[in-house]
């Protein structure tokens, strides 16, 4: 996004992008609305606006060059960094109209002429080489934790291990011993459910972080575990099993899915469930405050300055216009840096010792404190008529919400949770009924690269693979048969639809670009290919943040149960774009995440507890198991499509995808994640 | 007080002489290329090379480096344009960047033993560094671009 958006203003603008130098702003929601980077928003939101900024620019330069000649604006042009006037051949450099430029007039935006298209320049062009990309290899990009500022202490903080525990004593006796240590200090912690506000707990404060470390190790501390201390994963699954095998809160009803299942041939059933997941960027959460009386300022890597503000100042109990929010580079955030309790924590430790603070989460803390995924239990029943078509599709999704982390009642997936590949399913089936059963949390839920999207994603394209198998047809011809006719999905069954945030009309679920990836990455992946014994090949489609994905995944597993992937292919389409080698990266990462998440991504909970600590009890997928070639197929745009979303949708079809391809390759089916030991045997 | 060389210049330490070498090297002497990831020698994020051959600093002390060469992301190359830097930038390996010092550090040291290593090799030595973001199939690409100039 640092190099996106510049990109579109100076497309506009007519600069030369290679005289284009980004300055980040600061965290500021009124001067510059919202800024968060999530939600696979930011190109969605932002291409127009950016456009028109540039337009602004570029027609203030003219207006500036125009009136220095004494022509008419309508003679010049902004023109690779310059304004040229063409009858008489003079030009002039941005750079020496700036001043008389910013003194025009700004144009409304009905008066701007936006460029056409085919004039662009960079946008939708290819290689456009991101901004912080020599720094990033020559060590001098700042991310949060490289923030130095004179006099400042290094914090780590010792927190509840059980979410919603509290502190009770503490002796930091010994902690203070270690060599670098200065100070151990209390916390603030707010009670469960907590939002984003600090868990509290202990904190060390000292010289530089490998004291700060050490001395966390030396304290002794009571905890108080309160109302989540029998979180248990074994239990608790079974809990979300029951629940997805009874009635729960219809929230999708088409037709009579009860007298259609009563009356099918056949009725295949899916039982699926995947646990909770950890964000773990690879850059830990970590903040610098620095407050002094009535002003804060604050250094972090966030997802979400426009919110870190406000609750920096609440927390504070200062003006909103007294903190100033420095956005560094993120070194990961999928979610977890949308979060700001880090912020908030650094906030605190700086306005008790008066002086400039940084806290260091360790990889630890990241993973036992964290707002982690949540776990799900999804049940789908498909009836078939006698001729292998399906006439029913009963699912229900069973999940502690996001919503809890605000309200601890909450025991329903919150609308935008059931709007992430849930209700808004798009086959055409005459009877469709989605249910929503009760699931309570017991620890922190938050949004994770695709959330909910995920174990929707999964349910229901593992299911396309098991009805395909059941009427011994080809993948995907069943996954295009239940797709349906090309046309625009009614979902007016749904109350309180919701489609990530867009009017239903703008950008409706369109079946044809649904088929259209499909067929795409069938294409371009040799569908049917032949492959060698013990490979096999899956495929899966879905719909998120408003973009539409196929993925398609050759498998290898060996007969000791060995998993190797020798290609993926994803077919994006994705509407208008701006920089196609970015989206191939960001597909490229998608795959690998989804990796992750299939053959190894669980948290689980014991004593209310994480048992996983760091990347030996959590691991993710390393570049000896990455897939051998990753192939991104790009549809290119038709003029009219707005843009929609990328760094989000390349996660929810692998697994499936992935595990479609397993079953093909040695007829077992996974239906649990991760895949862990499942295939050896 | 423990005496050292970082990039070519001397830095002297009279703190714990356990404090790990990372800690030492971003908070006291605020080099800041070299990462925290994980602290437990399971990630890469914070490898650095002490004399030719690549090490976690996070769990190397401050002592074990004494009389040695250590260096990190920001002496790699004068001007930054190592073959290992270069290929990176050339095949646009990044994408939230944390973890890429790392990555470098260490493609660094195997084009050292091993100036030109297979895909198979690429893949095994470069296993120890994680990238959450997923850039692997550039990683491999960069190094072998970098050990081959294709
Ligand atoms: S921080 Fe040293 S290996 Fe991860
Ligand atoms: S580029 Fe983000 S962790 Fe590797």
């Amino acid at each position: 996004m640092r190099t996106s958006l510049p990109l579109v203003v100076a497309e506009e603008m007519g600069a030369d992008w290679s005289r284009v130098r980004v300055q980040q702003a600061h965290g500021d929601e009124v001067k510059y609305g919202n800024q968060d980077t999530d939600g696979s928003r930011s190109t969605r939101h932002y291409l127009m606006p950016m456009r028109q900024i540039g337009a602004s620019a570029r027609t203030m330069l003219e207006a500036a060059a125009a009136k220095r000649w004494g022509v008419p604006a309508t003679e010049v042009k902004a023109i690779n960094h310059e304004v040229v006037h063409d009858a008489s051949g003079r030009r002039i450099g941005f750079g020496d109209l700036a001043a008389d430029a910013a003194k025009q007039s700004v144009p409304s935006v009905e008066s701007l002429k936006l460029k056409d298209p085919k004039d662009f320049r960079y946008l939708g062009k290819g290689e456009i080489r991101i901004v912080d990309l020599r720094d990033i290899t020559v060590g001098k990009a700042q991310y949060g934790a490289d923030v130095r500022l004179p006099g400042m202490k290094y914090a780590v903080i010792a927190r509840p291990p059980v979410t919603g525990g509290k502190l009770v004593s503490f002796d930091g006796t010994e902690a203070t011993k270690v060599s670098g240590v200065e100070k151990v200090m209390e916390v603030k912690g707010w009670p469960w459910p907590s939002k984003f506000q600090p868990l509290g707990g202990v904190a060390v404060i000292a010289r530089n972080t490998g004291a700060a470390v050490k001395g966390r190790d030396a304290l002794k501390i009571v905890w108080d575990d309160g109302p989540n201390g029998k979180y248990e994963s074994v239990a608790y699954r079974a809990q979300l099993e029951e629940a997805a095998r009874k009635p729960g809160l219809i929230v999708r009803k088409e037709g009579d899915v009860d007298a259609a299942l009563k009356g099918a041939d056949k009725v295949i059933v899916g039982e699926y469930y995947l646990p909770h997941l950890a964000h773990v960027t690879m850059e830990p959460p970590t903040a610098v405050a620095d407050v002094k009386g009535d002003k804060a300022e604050i250094w972090a890597p966030l997802q979400s300055p426009g919110g870190t503000r406000e609750d920096v100042a609440k927390t504070l109990g200062i003006p909103e216009e007294n903190v100033i929010i420095n956005v560094t580079l993120l070194g990961g955030g999928f979610g977890r840096k949308s979060k700001c309790d880090y912020a908030l924590e650094a906030a605190l430790l700086s306005k008790e010792l008066g002086a400039p603070v940084k806290v260091q989460w360790t990889r630890e803390d990241d993973v036992r404190n964290g707002f982690l995924h949540t776990v799900s239990a999804e049940r789908i029943e498909a009836g078939l008529d006698k001729n292998g078509k399906v006439i029913a599709w009963r699912h229900r999704s069973v999940a502690p919400s996001i919503a809890s982390t605000f309200a601890a009642d909450t025991v329903h997936e919150a609308p935008f949770e059931l709007g992430m590949g849930f209700v808004d399913m798009p086959f055409e089936i005459a009877n469709i009924q989605c249910e929503n059963p009760e699931a309570a949390a017991h620890t922190r839920i938050g949004w994770f690269r695709s959330v909910s999207n995920i174990p929707h994603a999964f349910a229901v394209q593992s299911m396309v693979g098991e009805l395909a198998h059941a009427t011994n047809r080809d993948q995907k011809d069943m996954l295009l048969e239940l797709i349906g006719s090309p046309r625009l999905v009614n979902l007016s069954s749904v109350k309180d639809l919701w489609n990530y945030g867009e009017p239903y009309d703008s950008y409706p679920i369109d079946t044809a670009r649904l088929r259209r990836v499909v067929e795409l990455v069938a294409d371009k992946g040799g569908w049917g290919r032949s492959v060698p014994k013990g490979h096999g090949l899956g495929i899966a489609v879905h719909r998120s943040f408003v973009s539409y994905i196929a993925t398609m995944v050759e498998v290898s597993v060996d007969d000791k149960g060995k998993l190797t992937v020798p290609r993926v292919d994803t077919a994006i389409d994705c509407g208008t774009y701006i920089n196609p080698e970015r989206i191939q990266a960001q597909i490229e990462g998608a795959a690998i995440m989804g990796l992750s998440l299939a053959k190894h991504g669980e948290i689980t909970f014991k004593d209310g507890k994480v048992q996983q600590g760091n990347f030996d009890s959590f691991p993710v997928a390393r570049i000896d198991e990455a897939p051998l070639v990753t192939n991104v197929h790009i549809v290119p745009p038709s003029p009219d499509t707005p843009p929609s979303g990328v760094g989000e949708p390349g996660v929810p079809p692998f697994a499936p995808a992935l595990i479609n391809a397993i079953f093909a390759a040695t007829g077992k089916r996974i239906r649990a994640l991760p895949i862990g030991k499942q295939l050896e045997a | 007080m423990i005496k050292l060389k970082i990039n070519g210049q001397e830095q002297s330490w009279d703190g714990d002489p356990d404090l790990p070498l990372l800690w030492f090297i971003r908070d006291e002497v605020g080099l800041t290329g070299t990462k925290f990831g994980c602290g437990q020698a399971l990630c890469g994020a914070c490898t650095v090379l002490v004399d030719k051959e690549a090490v976690r600093a996070c769990i190397t002390s401050v002592s074990d480096a004494v009389g040695r060469e250590v260096t990190t992301i920001e002496g790699l190359h004068p001007t930054g344009d190592h073959p290992v830097q270069k290929a990176w930038r050339d095949l646009n390996v990044p994408q939230c960047g944390y973890c890429q010092a790392g990555q470098i550090m260490q493609a660094a040291a195997l084009l050292i033993q091993n100036p030109k290593p297979s895909r198979d090799q690429i893949r095994e030595a470069m296993a120890g560094n994680i990238c959450r973001c997923g850039t692997y199939q550039r990683i491999e690409n960069a190094v072998h671009l970098a050990s081959t100039g294709v």
